[in-house]
């Protein structure tokens, strides 16, 4: 890639990680919601079956939904770290004051 | 994105401390969550009566609730550490129900006051054990059996550093995440009202989030005061 200045090689390094970051969140909100239908099916059909149990299972399943919920969490701050708090944020905004 | 106007930022900007406020929000907050606290316990409790009634009715429903929750979970045993974990479940649902109210910053979107409260469940579980078990709690993380310890050992360990990981970034992640949509709903159609639905949202993943820390607490203690596998 000779011909490049470094500005654009950096530039190119920051759309890179903000397109994962954008993929790695939708892949992440995709699994979640596939995991979070699974345990609400079989808490609806523990109701279904058993209708007295209804306050217990539904609790079960909210506490279910929020550990579920925390993997997508763990997703979502690793692409807000790529998106704000990037590793090389300091070195990058540094090559874009001092060349231009 | 930097929170446009905070109230209580302002009043310290006021005071001479403007430039401690601007730059640790978190902390400011922190102060002003801790005295709603203690205001709210001292006039529940000014005067203690055998039938209750007001501010101590719905005190004592709480802390009875949140009581016999625990030693469901961890039995008789359990009751002495009740205190820290229903201090930690109501600063977190105070803290996180604070980022409802236009104008204030909530302290656990902020990395360093979910993992305070994370290392302090975990350390205390440590306490625990070792109170319980005495030099011999090494055997919660040895495994069943003999020849399987090493690798057994490094897998104990990583797990309860991931306890101490999951436990703060869940919180952080959770509160920094609402915080974010509403900003970024406030920028892009806040005279039409658009937050209000994610607000209300946020009472419940609010009160949530505080009720999952509180019986990820209790499940982590509840397991070192356990005898070993």
């Amino acid at each position: 890639m000779e011909g490049m200045t470094i500005q654009t090689q950096a530039l190119q390094f920051f759309i890179a990680c903000v397109t994962a970051a954008g993929f790695g969140i939708a892949i992440a909100a995709f699994g979640c919601g596939i995991a979070q239908g699974i345990g609400l099916r079989s808490a609806v059909e523990g109701i279904a079956r058993n209708p007295e149990s209804s306050g217990k299972v539904t609790v079960t399943m909210i506490i279910g939904l929020a550990l579920i919920e925390s993997l997508c969490i763990y997703a979502l701050v690793v692409a807000l770290i790529l998106i704000f708090a990037h590793p090389q944020a300091a070195s990058i905004a540094a090559l874009f004051a001092h060349g231009g | 994105m930097e929170h446009p106007y905070l109230f209580v930022v302002k009043f310290f900007e006021l005071i001479g401390f403007g430039h401690f406020a601007h730059a640790y929000p978190w902390v400011i907050y922190s102060w002003f969550v801790m005295i709603v606290l203690i205001i709210l316990a001292f006039l529940a409790v000014r005067k203690i009566e055998m039938i209750p009634s007001g501010a101590q009715n719905v005190f004592e429903i709480l802390i009875s609730g949140i009581e016999e929750f625990m030693v469901e979970i961890t039995g008789e045993e359990g009751r002495p550490f009740f205190p820290l974990i229903a201090t930690v479940f109501l600063y977190i649902a105070t803290c996180n129900l604070l980022g409802l109210i236009p104008g204030f910053y909530p302290p656990t979107a902020s990395i360093n006051t979910t993992l305070s409260c994370a290392l302090t469940v975990v350390v205390f579980t440590h306490v625990i054990g070792v109170k319980f078990h005495g030099a011999k709690y090494i055997k919660h993380f040895l495994g069943p059996v003999w020849w399987l310890a090493p690798l057994i050992l490094i897998i104990e360990l990583i797990g309860h550093f991931a306890r101490i990981l999951s436990l703060s970034i869940r919180l952080f992640g959770n509160i920094t995440g609402h915080e974010l949509v509403l900003g970024i709903l406030f920028l892009l159609a806040g005279a039409f009202f658009a937050p209000l639905p994610i607000m209300a949202l946020g009472i419940f993943v609010a009160l949530l989030q505080a009720f999952v820390f509180l019986l990820l607490s209790i499940i982590y203690f509840s397991g070192a005061m356990e005898e070993a596998h």
